[in-house]
């Protein structure tokens, strides 16, 4: 019976104590340490909610945190928007269906610190040239304010996630029957009425996962971030896990910046767990 | 039936327009590579008047390429080579003794995916750091610690699909777990076996953050971390700077060239279960 059990807990051990080492116990030790004043070596006192207390009126996390708020909403929807239309168009019938998606797909491929430099490059000195060459001064100082930051960054990840997204939305409009779009041509449905009365009803799953998963890349958003703004001009396009590394590993705030860290676990993990609900609730439907 | 080719007609234009501006910041990168300091300086959008690969060879060697290279493709191969063999073992011990232990296992991997790594972060680095594990050995235990969940999971949805009569024939026949694991359920599991390896690879190969963390020291530096210190280093150079950046992403490029099919695939796999 012994030998029984034991070939089960060998084949586990190696990625359960890996994920004990490396998630579990770094989660519980960094929930211990947030009442503390753990200065990354040792605690010399238990300080209870202070951390907490002290972090609801930091002006610059609160910021961050609303900063990545309503750059997730307003990445969200156009990721979600750019990523079906491309998909709708990538799924008619036209010659270079492979090789546009192959194209919109590339950005995913490569690291999200790169892309950023790269368009850092485009934002500063190529669209400075386009501001020489037709006068409009709009193209100017990109990058310099807070809100052209903002949407330069939108434009990084709508062109980045866009093409991820159109992958699961083309896996969805594929499986469509045929059949069904066919017989409603026939019985004289317009290309739009095919696509509300039937494609859409048949994708609509794939908007809870991209949604989330749009969710999910946009709120913990770190290397587009350094790499495209490093979170200037003044911090105002500083997002919450730029805050979190800055406060424990820049300010070596190690107890703050966890107390911190535990509050974007919260956030996260209560968006995920609202995913799973969502997803939960529509198989009981179907 | 005019008007509908004459639709299709006007879409792959659409589709042309817009594959170009996806391509655009690849081709305003690559172009201005080419170019001195100073044509940057003057003009963004034109063509070079004389391609120089001076660019390139400064860069190479400042990034001291092919060490990163070599450093980025160890780190991948290795980490990618634990998840896979440990994460089907794993998911395999999960799947064929069903019970309260296997469930409440499963649950705590699948839970995990849940924690965001910046929450784990610091505890996490001090906690290596005491144990003296701030190294390559260290970053490949923690990409086995952060991969595994996704892969388990990924690889105990197949594992449904795999008959348990075979397991019990070979059982017969006198073969062990372990050889009935390697010999026989491994082999099959290789269509998911690609997925994970592309999903993961992707991860591994850009991860900025984790490296940045545990093996910042020369000599070991992956690519996206040399790229951070040479871009901080030639700021304001963007002739250098657009030359390295070209170079960092020719071996991504060339790979998916080959892959592509395999790739798209994957992500569509392992993102829509």
């Amino acid at each position: 019976m012994r030998n029984r059990n034991l070939w089960y807990w060998l084949f586990l051990a190696p990625t359960l104590v890996a994920l004990g080492v490396v998630i579990i116990v770094p989660l519980i030790f960094g929930t211990y340490y947030s009442f503390t004043d753990w200065n990354g070596i040792k605690i010399t006192e238990f300080v209870g909610l202070e951390n907490y207390q002290k972090l609801l009126e930091d002006k610059e996390f609160m910021d961050s945190l609303w900063f990545t708020v309503k750059f997730s909403v307003v990445s969200i929807f156009l990721i979600n928007f750019f990523g079906l239309s491309l998909a709708l168009l990538v799924t008619q019938k036209l010659k270079t269906n492979n090789i546009l998606r192959t194209i919109f797909f590339m950005p995913n491929l490569i690291g999200g610190l790169i892309l950023g430099f790269i368009w850092q490059f485009i934002f500063m000195k190529v669209f400075a040239s386009i501001g020489d060459l037709t006068g409009i001064a709009a193209f100017k100082g990109w990058l310099s304010t807070d809100t052209t930051g903002f949407w330069a960054l939108v434009i990084l990840m709508s062109w980045q996630m866009a093409g991820y997204i159109m992958i699961i939305y083309i896996s969805y409009l594929e499986s469509v029957p045929q059949e069904l779009l066919e017989a409603a041509e026939i019985d004289g449905a317009s290309s739009f009425q095919r696509f509300m009365n039937v494609t859409f009803p048949l994708v609509a799953p794939a908007f809870t996962v991209s949604l989330f998963l749009t969710l999910s890349n946009t709120f913990k958003l770190y290397d587009q971030n350094l790499s495209l703004t490093g979170g200037g001009p003044y911090n105002s396009t500083q997002m919450v896990a730029m805050e979190i590394f800055k406060t424990a590993f820049s300010e070596n705030n190690y107890a703050y910046g966890q107390a911190k860290a535990i509050i974007f676990f919260l956030i996260v993990a209560a968006i995920s767990l609202t995913q799973v609900y969502i997803n939960k609730k529509r198989e009981v439907e179907m | 039936m005019k008007s509908k080719k004459r639709k299709l007609y006007l879409l792959e234009i659409l589709g042309i327009v817009l594959g170009l501006i996806w391509l655009s910041p690849f081709y305003l990168m690559i172009v201005n590579s080419f170019k001195t300091k100073r044509e940057i300086f003057t003009d963004t959008l034109k063509l070079p008047d004389v391609f120089t690969f001076d660019n390139y060879v400064q860069a190479f060697e400042e990034l001291d390429f092919i060490r990163t290279f070599f450093n980025s493709v160890l780190i991948t191969v290795l980490g990618v080579a634990v998840i896979i063999l440990f994460s089907s073992m794993a998911a395999y011990a999960l799947n064929r003794r069903k019970g309260k232990v296997s469930g409440l296992v499963f649950f705590l991997f699948i839970a995990a995916m849940l924690i965001p790594f910046q929450s784990v972060m610091i505890p996490l680095v001090s906690l290596f750091g005491k144990m003296e594990l701030l190294n390559r050995f260290g970053i490949i235990f923690m990409y086995l610690g952060f991969g595994s969940s996704l892969s388990i999971f990924l690889y105990h949805g197949s594992l449904q699909g795999i008959s348990k009569s075979l397991d019990e024939a070979a059982t017969i026949d006198g073969a062990n777990r372990w050889q009935i694991f390697w010999h026989i359920i491994f082999p099959m599991l290789k269509p998911i076996s690609v997925t994970v390896a592309i999903l993961n690879i992707i991860w591994i190969w850009n991860d900025y953050l984790l490296p940045s963390l545990v093996i910042n020291q020369e000599g070991m530096h992956t690519i996206p971390l040399k790229m951070f210190f040479f871009f901080g280093q030639y700021t304001k150079q963007w002739h250098l700077a657009l030359a390295g950046l070209t170079l960092a992403i020719i071996p991504v490029i060339l790979v998916y060239f080959f892959m592509q099919k395999h790739i798209i695939k994957g992500i569509a796999e392992g993102s829509v279960k």
